[in-house]
């Protein structure tokens, strides 16, 4: 094994001028949890945030004469991912031991594939923000096995340097995955970092499409390690590359790539040459730091699991898995797209905000695709950031959405009022048309009760009522002003000014 | 057995005899469950054949038994008859150590799938029999608590890893025991102690709370006095299990039928070329030719078969089995149960695994872990386990073109006697060479059965090894129930009624 090199300060090259001197590559290796009732090899249920080393067999935690057998579920998921991924499904497959010595390991082995994945040799089509493709290949797709979860205790940092004590809970071990694994990636033509973020969330999207799991990134459902390296050009052999681990955020990985792209050019710009390693991101200062220097001589002992038969998916089963396979958000985002007739600009924004299912939903609910974007995409959206939460974690359901802007159609509410009620029902305080009955809030158009606030603002307003008389119609707001004030903003604006302009006979 | 048979005799019967006794009301269940716990304590301290003992389970199971027989419940036919487990197979509540200190003081919090079987069927389980450490070994030698010694003469070993299995089985201790069997642990304690020992076909008996040693290899099986005995235990231990990828779908076969089909007519029975030359004992060879002939006049046919890949069977076998071994014992490292030792100077978890498994294994189970980790390691895969694979085929084919020609394969079950404790334990290689005879059907995931031959040199026993193609078990009982009954006639019963009684346990 290869000592760990003293790490001296690196010059960082600036970000634009290393692509404009170096051709990047990139390499993505995405793990996906998959969320399937019970774990990978074993029946444990597959949860999260349970206490912990609640949610354990005596084969999860590799108890001695446990043995694996494995989820037929998981398979299913994997091979779910590995055709909306393009890819071949394996007509002969296999799991093999991956063998290393680490206490969240329950076996010291990881039950995984090695040289028969389940999925191999496909593609995704990835979209930038500006609307241009970039189409990545996908080397492989394997199941495997999660580790359990260590936590180091007594030291500053949390981090097992200066720790007094660790602690293992083997909840996390077992539970599948399905990790997804590119070719290199080439001509990013200076867009490696949005690149990289940009194929993350796809496959995010995908997996939730899939429905095989929450894909829920701060909960590490869906990890990423980005391999990056540089070379003279695009016919330059691939330079040597570092891998930065675990990276669980869109934002995190665009950073990743390019601190890396400007850490290597620092290197090689220095006569220096990268070491081949693991990195981890430090979300603090958006730079990578080093792991375990990981070189050809680690020795993973990789042979095929004796305690598991081979798997041979029956070429019936896959093509069922196919037919099955649900509208993937590429394809459903063009639909929606022309269906809803919004411009890319608005498209890429309900895209980017993560509220296409709430606004599909609540059109579903009766909406049209203008007025459900406007709630979602703006007093929604205001209040979520305000709140931060996801729009989807605010309580309200897009039902509620879409009655509440059913009233503003109907003329029972106008928008004022519209927005005073989606505030009550955000409180919990029911569903809109309760909420304006409950609380009198709906437009008031009895001309009777109208008649009374016209004559009062007209005799308040003597001078604009003259204005008026004049030719100045405009200064009619003016009066409209006190009278809504008056009725707690439930008069019907557009009958107020009818009645003011019959009174005063101006038309 | 006539109604005036006394309690202490009765343990002297075989499995299925003592089983009539209880359906008879001839004697109860804990009376029988009593009788064998004497027999221990009056032995065992010259055996060491036992690591545990499980007395007041196995008696409430015994009175269970008792209380159900007498309220007329239909019971399984062995219900009430005691049993030995070796100490590989997991049972819950009660301590299991492999024979190995790194597992000293652990208690499982679950049953093997064989053990629930035992349960299930109201067999008491008297404990857990002593074994080579991780079931590496042929002597019982390398256990961490001390050797067992054979029953026939107490300097020798009782075979390996089954040897504590073997031992209580062949001294009257238990009438049933199980064992496990990755290169002959069933069959060559089987063969040095007189007693009888089915390795079933792969995949038949679950592996769900063995302890695993080579996981392609491992499995279960019954050790016992007699072919029916076998039979029955066979029977109530095979089935599909779940828990088990690699577990057999079939139906399990009338086992117990073929056992006292006593018919080999028209039987042919092929003798590996291989495994009856150079190192085999002239005496046990003449034991194995006596029991040919024997089966001959009974009808069956005798032909000479080559499989000339067994030659290569051995290396494969300690290429395999290793690297196995090796991953399978990595889960040993004082993280999650059993032994931890945590050094004074730097205990970070590397340095526990460290000291626990320095500490807790032995030379051999260190041996074969080294040998297992550099066969896997990059660059050698090819070359050794690789390698040892294909060979492994190539046995797998020698097994398939040698049963074109015949029903049944034959060959002495081990080379020689039983030998002396310590002859062997520095010779590694040496050692190995006793489960020459056993380990193809290990590769080739086929069953096989040793059955008593009769005495070879200095008056001990010598074992005939019969093998089936995959689950075709029953042949094995057929032919083996069939000599047993030929060699008892000649011999005037039972071969272990010609053992030497034991010093201590004078009560006969």
């Amino acid at each position: 094994m290869n000592t760990v090199q003293p790490t001296s300060p690196i010059e960082l090259v600036d970000y634009d001028e290393a692509i404009s001197r170096f051709d990047p590559v990139l390499g993505i290796e995405v793990h996906v949890e998959l969320g399937t009732a019970t774990k990978m090899f074993d029946g444990a249920p597959n949860i999260f945030a349970a206490e912990p080393n609640t949610a354990i067999t005596p084969t999860s935690l590799g108890l001695p004469g446990s043995l694996p057998v494995v989820n037929a579920k998981a398979v299913e998921y994997a091979i779910r991912i590995g055709l909306a991924l393009n890819c071949s499904i394996a007509e002969n497959c296999r799991f093999a031991r991956k063998q290393y010595f680490y206490p969240d390991l329950t076996k010291n082995f990881q039950t995984s594939q090695y040289d028969e994945p389940i999925a191999h040799d496909g593609w995704v089509d990835v979209e930038l923000e500006d609307g241009e493709i970039v189409r990545v290949e996908i080397e492989r797709a394997h199941m495997e096995e999660d580790a359990g979860k260590n936590t180091h205790v007594g030291g500053a940092t949390g981090r097992i340097h200066g720790a007094t004590h660790s602690q293992v809970d083997y909840n996390r071990a077992g539970v599948p995955l399905v990790e997804i694994v590119t070719k290199p990636i080439p001509d990013t033509e200076g867009r490696a970092p949005e690149v990289a973020a940009a194929y993350v969330r796809t496959l995010r999207d995908i997996f939730r499409a899939l429905d095989v799991s929450e894909a829920r990134m701060e909960r590490g459902n869906v990890r990423a390690d980005i391999n990056v390296s540089l070379r003279e050009n695009a016919d330059a052999p691939l330079g040597t590359r570092s891998e930065t681990k675990n990276v669980n955020s869109f934002r995190s990985i665009d950073r990743t790539v390019r601190y890396e792209i400007s850490r290597h050019a620092g290197v090689l710009d220095a006569g220096g040459s990268v070491v081949q390693e693991t990195r981890h991101f430090h979300e603090d200062t958006g730079g990578t730091s080093s792991g375990r220097p990981k070189s050809d001589a680690e020795d993973y002992r990789y042979f095929p699991e004796p305690d598991l038969v081979p798997l041979a998916p029956s070429r019936e089963w896959v093509e069922q898995i196919r037919a099955a396979l649900p509208e993937l958000p590429a394809a459903r985002r063009r639909r929606l797209k022309g269906e809803w007739g919004l411009t890319d600009l608005e498209m890429r924004d309900v895209v980017n905000a993560d509220a296409l299912d709430l606004i599909e939903s609540t059109v579903d609910a009766g909406t049209s695709a203008q007025s459900a974007r406007k709630w979602w995409m703006g007093e929604l959206a205001r209040v979520a950031k305000d709140r931060e939460v996801e729009l989807e974690e605010l309580e309200i359901t897009p039902a509620q959405v879409a009655e509440l802007q059913g009233l503003v159609d109907a003329k029972k509410i106008n928008d004022k009022i519209a927005k005073q009620v989606l505030t009550k029902v955000l409180e919990g305080q029911g569903n809109p048309t309760a909420i304006v009955e409950s609380e009198g809030l709906a437009v008031v158009s009895d001309d009777s009760v109208l008649t009374g606030a016209v004559d009062q603002a007209i005799a308040d307003n003597p001078d604009v009522v003259a204005k008026i008389q004049g030719g100045k119609v405009q200064a009619v707001g003016a009066l409209i002003g006190p009278i809504m004030k008056a009725t707690r903003g439930q008069a019907d604006a557009g009958r107020v000014r009818e009645i003011i302009m019959d009174k005063l006979g101006v038309n | 057995m006539s109604a005036s048979t006394r309690t202490s005799d009765i343990i002297r019967h075989s499995a299925a005899t003592q089983a009539a006794a209880l359906e008879a009301g001839e004697v109860s269940s804990e009376e029988l469950t009593r009788a064998h716990f004497g027999r221990i304590a009056a032995v065992d301290g010259e055996l060491n054949a036992f690591l545990h003992l499980n007395q007041d389970e196995a008696l409430t199971t015994a009175r269970d038994v008792d209380a159900r027989r007498a309220a007329g419940e239909e019971l399984h036919g062995l219900a009430g008859v005691p049993i030995a487990v070796k100490d590989v197979v997991v049972t819950e509540g009660q301590p299991t150590t492999a024979g190995s200190k790194i597992l000293q003081g652990w208690i499982p919090p679950y049953d093997a799938t064989l053990v629930r079987a035992l349960r299930k069927a109201g067999l008491p389980i008297l404990g857990k029999t002593n074994m080579d450490e991780f079931a590496m070994g042929s002597s019982t030698e390398s256990s961490a608590y001390g050797p067992t010694r054979n029953p026939w003469d107490r300097d020798r070993i009782p075979g390996g890893s089954g040897g504590g299995s073997a031992a209580a089985v062949g001294s009257y201790e238990a009438p049933l025991a199980i064992g496990t069997d990755t290169g002959g642990s069933i069959r060559q304690p089987g063969a040095v102690t007189g007693t009888v020992g089915v390795k079933p076909t792969y995949g038949s008996v679950s592996r769900y709370g063995l302890i695993a040693m080579a996981s392609s290899l491992d499995q279960a099986g019954p050790v016992t006095r007699t072919v029916e005995d076998s039979a029955l235990l066979h029977e109530l231990i095979a089935g599909h299990d779940p828990h088990d990828s690699t577990s057999l779908p079939d139906p399990v076969a009338d086992l117990t039928a073929a056992a006292r089909s006593q018919d080999v007519k028209g039987l042919r029975i092929g003798v590996i070329e291989e495994l009856e030359g150079e190192g085999f004992a002239p005496e046990v060879r003449a034991r194995f030719t006596e029991s040919l002939d024997q089966l001959e006049r009974a009808g069956a046919e005798i032909v000479r078969v080559t499989c000339p890949n067994f030659t290569y069977a051995l290396g494969a076998y300690y290429l395999i089995m290793p690297s196995e071994a090796s991953s399978n014992l990595a889960k040993f490292d004082g993280m999650r149960f059993g032994l931890r030792v945590i050094p004074e100077d730097h205990p970070t978890a590397e340095n526990v695994m460290k000291a626990t498994r320095g500490a807790g294994f032995g030379d051999e189970v260190k041996r074969r872990i080294l040998l297992g980790t550099y066969a896997l390691s990059a660059g050698y895969y090819d070359a050794y386990y690789g390698s040892a694979q294909k060979v492994r085929t190539l046995v797998q084919r020698d097994f398939a073109a040698a049963f074109e020609q015949v029903d049944v394969l034959a060959s002495p079950t081990s080379p020689t006697v039983a030998f002396r404790l310590g002859e062997k334990i520095d010779d590694p290689t040496a050692m190995y060479m006793n489960d020459i005879a056993t380990i193809p059907a290990n590769l080739a995931g086929t069953p096989g059965i040793s059955v008593p031959s009769g005495l070879a040199e200095d008056g001990l026993p010598a074992g005939i090894q019969f093998l089936a193609p995959a689950r075709a078990d029953a042949r094995l009982y057929r032919v083996g129930g069939a000599l047993e009954a030929l060699l008892e006639d000649s011999w005037g019963g039972p071969l272990l009624a010609k053992a030497p009684e034991l010093t201590n346990g004078a009560q006969r």
